[in-house]
């Protein structure tokens, strides 16, 4: 009931590393390593004399996203230097940007889903900066382990407005983000390998206030899920702290994954002062326009936009747009498979409709099950149009379709010969039929005699011994037309 | 004594008539006999025997090697691969590089051979070289003064010749005053010019790399060679590099100003006398010469040194003995406590008291509610600055200045007259405030027979007007 009278405000920073190849200000792989310590150079591990030169991929990465979510870009930005003494930070200051980011006032729409209305998240900044290394705590008191493996690593650092309403609609956002930065080929937006990483300011207000209350800080929240029991945790915690009349105090909080509760981590007495100032190792970043423009032009359709198309365009359904524009590898094989169904003049809503099961249900399964990702599915788009030709003729039955996809995955074969080949067609031609009917007939001129005088539910034995003697599976419909066709043509001789 | 230049031995060599070997052992063996005294070099290469043989076979190859023969002292803050470097700080005591900076690398590259480390103060900042853990190098026209600072062992070095050639690092005259205070010529490039990388940072935005030598020629043939655009700093230039070698300006082309603000009524007249003697010298060779106000100069000392401590205490947090470097004894034992406490025994220990001074300024200068008052007017006062050289190089194209209001000072009578000494930047900081080109030329000497310098002034990378006019006070008509 409590949470009826207060409202949840949140506004999140999200964290997210950047796929590009090398780190952010030198040339060293900016890949995952296991071993620690391999991804280093005199820049990384800051070393006297090393400097930094940026790199270029991750300033458009961090554009790109800066466009995708309604960002104005700064024409002309700066790098700050953020300053704090941790020993897995190699050169003292992270390498950040601070009065001026790259990209600010964007705005996010999120479209209503089967729980949650439509809301909006209005973006404040999103700048760029590198990651530190790793402090690795393995127990003992005395040391501490450092891999810096991570260090450099680029990172964007997306700021929103406190829009955020509800734990859920925490979950929602970040679930768009996640998409979105992987639609984007940003990053891959694993919260779980820390590939997206988010930070949460909460506070709570009565209901119809328009003041902000104290917040506090809540970090180490490893998943979406840890994100909205954190949320949902604090807003119970202060609304508790408002009615029993203790003070919400502006501090950090961990989220103890553990007990499922926010515990106290640094009060704002203790908190840095970071003395930022611009970074004299680097020129001010300037965003040629044309670029940019470039940046624009290349961005793909966004998942939202996708998702309506197919329902308004292609008359999907709600819910098979959402699944197939999940992943952006799976809404691009989709429309592969629609644009080789075009070259071939068998587009219609039906083959689209038939399309859209074979990849929501066949190709991610089997994907699934080998282990396969959508975006280096062997299986050619024009050899599935021409599976759903078939499927859309009635040519091969369900089953005999997943038998094919199959046989597809090592396979250049057409459909159609794989369907010829292993004899999975479903006989619908009279020219195979007609002799075996006849035969059928001929063979059992008792039952026969029955039938015409009157038991016509024998027709059923006629069909299962017709089906019996095909090798492969006629429709049982047109083997009941042919029968009947021919028993009435033998009750008129 | 005369000094050889690399100028004339290089010629010998491309005669045959001398191995770059040959003159490296010339090397060696004065610095043998004369480091002792002075203090200017704090090691010899191990290897430069072999690279010096190496050129020898190069160019028997017939390979071109334009500074084949030329021997090079490198000051202790200039990172090379497999090498010691310290700073002159115990702080890097036993660290060695990983890299080569490109300034050296591209010296060797043509054929140069480094003899060795140059003293020099920690982390290039002082101006007497007495900050050193190395012990003070002194100046050889007398032991028992300062050489200057913080390229002092390059300074010394070059004037006692025990090399061709000594780089040097310029963040607020750290080239021209030790330069100036020895008797040898320093060139401060303009900033941008000559790249950074390998030059371990005290303030990123003022420091330059910038050659000593004897003569121009010598000046010009390191500056040729060291400059251009380097994709490992993203601060160097990409304009072209001119050729710093010939075709220089006539000096009758040039118009000279003097800036009223750099002759204060207290500067002693053996300063006074050099600047009028290099006037006149100019002004045979055609030289117009205008009076020309930079009013802004007064605050360039206050401006550099809150710019430059802000810089420095964030470019030396790196130091804290975690990845490398020296860790204080006590902060690897139980007695530390927690990881504050592990930064400041490791930083107490490894800093000294000129580096610790700088770095609490610095620090203090970044904080909030301090940086508006300070960092940021600093800042803008340096734009009033660089805007004061604009205007007047659109009427002149050089100014004429000192670059010291003293000659060198006796050892140990500074340590409490920091601000003093501070002050007697004057002269050199405008120059890295505004990131244009500066060079100290030697000018006879006072009446204790200490040499004093010049100071020529230009517009961003316009160093040929400079080789040009000092070229032209060196002449050989004018060394009387």
């Amino acid at each position: 009931m409590t949470q009826a009278e207060y409202e949840l405000v949140v506004g999140l920073e999200v964290h997210c590393q950047l796929k590009t190849r090398s780190k952010m200000f030198s040339p060293v792989s900016a890949e995952f390593c296991e071993d620690p310590n391999v991804h280093v150079d005199p820049v990384v591990l800051g070393h006297p004399g090393s400097l930094p030169v940026p790199n270029e991929k991750a300033i458009e990465y961090v554009a790109r996203l800066g466009l995708a979510t309604g960002c104005s870009i700064r024409p002309v930005s700066h790098f700050a230097r953020k300053h704090y003494f941790y020993p897995d930070l190699p050169k003292g200051y992270q390498i950040s940007q601070f009065e001026d980011p790259i990209c600010y006032e964007g705005r996010i729409e999120i479209p209503a889903s089967k729980d949650e209305p439509e809301f909006v998240v209005r973006i404040t900044r999103i700048h760029l900066e590198e990651d530190a290394g790793k402090s690795i705590h393995d127990g003992s008191d005395t040391s501490t382990l450092l891999d810096y493996n991570r260090a450099g690593v680029p990172l964007a650092e997306l700021v929103t407005e406190p829009d955020i309403r509800t734990p859920h609609q925490a979950f929602v956002f970040l679930k768009y983000m996640r998409q979105l930065v992987r639609y984007l080929g940003v990053s891959d937006g694993n919260m779980q390998e820390g590939s997206l990483r988010c930070d949460a300011n909460i506070s709570i207000r009565p209901k119809g206030s328009t003041a902000l209350g104290v917040k506090t800080e809540i970090k180490n929240m490893n998943s979406f899920r840890h994100v909205e029991a954190a949320l949902g945790y604090e807003f119970e915690r202060q609304i508790d702290a408002l009615r029993n009349g203790t003070e919400i105090i502006q501090e950090t909080l961990l989220w103890d994954v553990d007990r499922q509760i926010t515990r106290s981590m640094r009060s704002k007495e203790d908190s840095h002062d970071y003395r930022y100032f611009r970074d004299p190792d680097l020129p001010p970043l300037v965003l040629n326009p044309e670029w940019l423009e470039r940046i624009k032009v290349s961005l793909p359709e966004l998942p939202t936009t996708k998702a309506t198309r197919f329902v308004e365009q292609l008359g999907l359904s709600d819910y098979d747009a959402d699944v197939l524009t999940e992943e952006r590898e799976t809404a691009e094989y989709f429309e592969r498979v629609l644009a080789a169904l075009d070259r071939d003049n068998s587009l219609d809503q039906v083959s689209t409709k038939n399309a859209a099961n074979l990849v929501m249900s066949d190709v991610r399964r089997i994907a699934n099950e080998h282990s396969l990702e959508i975006e280096s599915f062997p299986i050619d788009p024009e050899q599935l149009a021409g599976l759903v030709v078939l499927r859309v003729a009635s040519e091969v039955s369900s089953s005999a379709a997943q038998r094919i996809i199959e046989i597809m995955l090592d396979s250049n074969m057409s459909a159609h010969e794989i369907a010829v080949q292993q004899n999975l067609l479903s006989v619908t031609s009279e020219d195979l039929l007609i002799p075996l009917v006849r035969q059928v007939i001929d063979d059992n001129p008792k039952q026969v005699e029955q039938y015409l005088s009157g038991k016509e539910t024998l027709i059923g034995y006629f069909i299962g011994n017709v089906m019996r003697m095909f090798d492969g599976s006629p429709d049982p419909q047109v083997v009941r037309g042919l029968l009947q066709e021919e028993l009435e043509r033998r009750a008129t001789n | 004594m005369m000094n050889r230049t690399f100028e004339t031995d290089r010629e010998k060599v491309l005669d045959g008539v001398l191995s770059v070997e040959s003159i490296l052992e010339y090397f060696l063996q004065r610095i043998a006999s004369e480091n002792g005294r002075i203090n200017a070099f704090i090691d010899v290469d191990t290897g430069a025997r072999e690279a010096a043989r190496r050129v020898d076979v190069s160019l028997a190859e017939g390979t071109d090697l334009p500074l084949a023969g030329m021997i090079v002292g490198v000051k202790d803050v200039l990172a090379r691969e497999g090498k010691p470097l310290s700073c002159a700080s115990n702080m890097l005591a036993g660290f060695t590089s990983v890299f080569t900076a490109t300034a050296v690398e591209r010296l060797e590259a043509q054929g140069a051979v480094v003899i060795g480390r140059t003293n020099c103060d920690e982390f290039a900042m002082g101006s007497s070289n007495e900050n050193s853990i190395h012990g003070p190098a002194r100046n050889p026209h007398d032991t028992d003064r300062v050489c200057g600072g913080s390229s002092g062992g390059s300074a010394a070095a070059v004037a006692a010749g025990l090399c061709h050639v000594a780089l040097g690092s310029d963040t607020g005259g750290s080239v021209r005053q030790p330069a100036a205070f020895c008797g040898t010529i320093g060139l401060k490039p303009t900033y941008g010019r000559i790249s950074r990388s390998g030059l371990v940072a005290f303030a990123s935005s003022l420091d330059c790399v910038g050659p000593i030598a004897n003569t121009v020629g010598d000046v010009a043939a390191a500056m040729q060679f060291m400059a251009g655009h380097d994709p490992k700093d993203a601060t160097s230039s990409v304009n072209e590099v001119p050729n710093y070698r010939g075709g220089l300006p006539d000096p009758g082309t040039l118009r000279v100003g003097i800036p009223n603000e750099y002759f204060a009524d207290d500067l002693p007249t053996s300063i006074l006398r050099a600047v009028e003697q290099s006037k006149g010298r100019l002004k045979e060779a055609g030289v117009e010469f205008d009076e020309v106000s930079l009013p802004n100069t007064p605050l360039g000392v206050s401006t550099y040194y809150i710019l430059a401590c802000a810089e420095a205490s964030s470019n030396l947090a790196r130091y804290d003995g975690v990845r490398y470097g020296s860790r204080s004894s006590v902060s690897q034992t139980d007695e530390a406590n927690g990881i504050a406490d592990f930064y400041a025994r490791n930083r107490t220990a490894g800093f000294g008291e000129e580096v610790k001074r700088r770095l609490m300024l610095g620090t203090y200068v970044l904080s909030a509610g301090y940086y508006d008052k300070y960092y940021a007017r600093a800042q803008a006062a340096r734009r009033l600055i660089k805007n004061d050289f604009d205007k007047v190089f659109e009427s002149v194209d050089v100014l004429l200045t000192p670059v010291t209001p003293t000659t060198a000072y006796p050892i140990g009578t500074r340590k409490d007259r920091v601000l003093e000494t501070y002050q007697e930047d004057i002269f050199t900081v405008t120059a890295n405030l505004a990131g244009i080109p500066a060079i100290s030329v030697p000018i006879g000497t006072d009446d204790e027979g200490l040499p004093v310098g010049v100071q020529l002034l230009s517009h961003h990378f316009n160093e040929r007007s400079l080789l040009a006019l000092a070229g032209e006070l060196l002449s050989e008509s004018n060394k009387r």
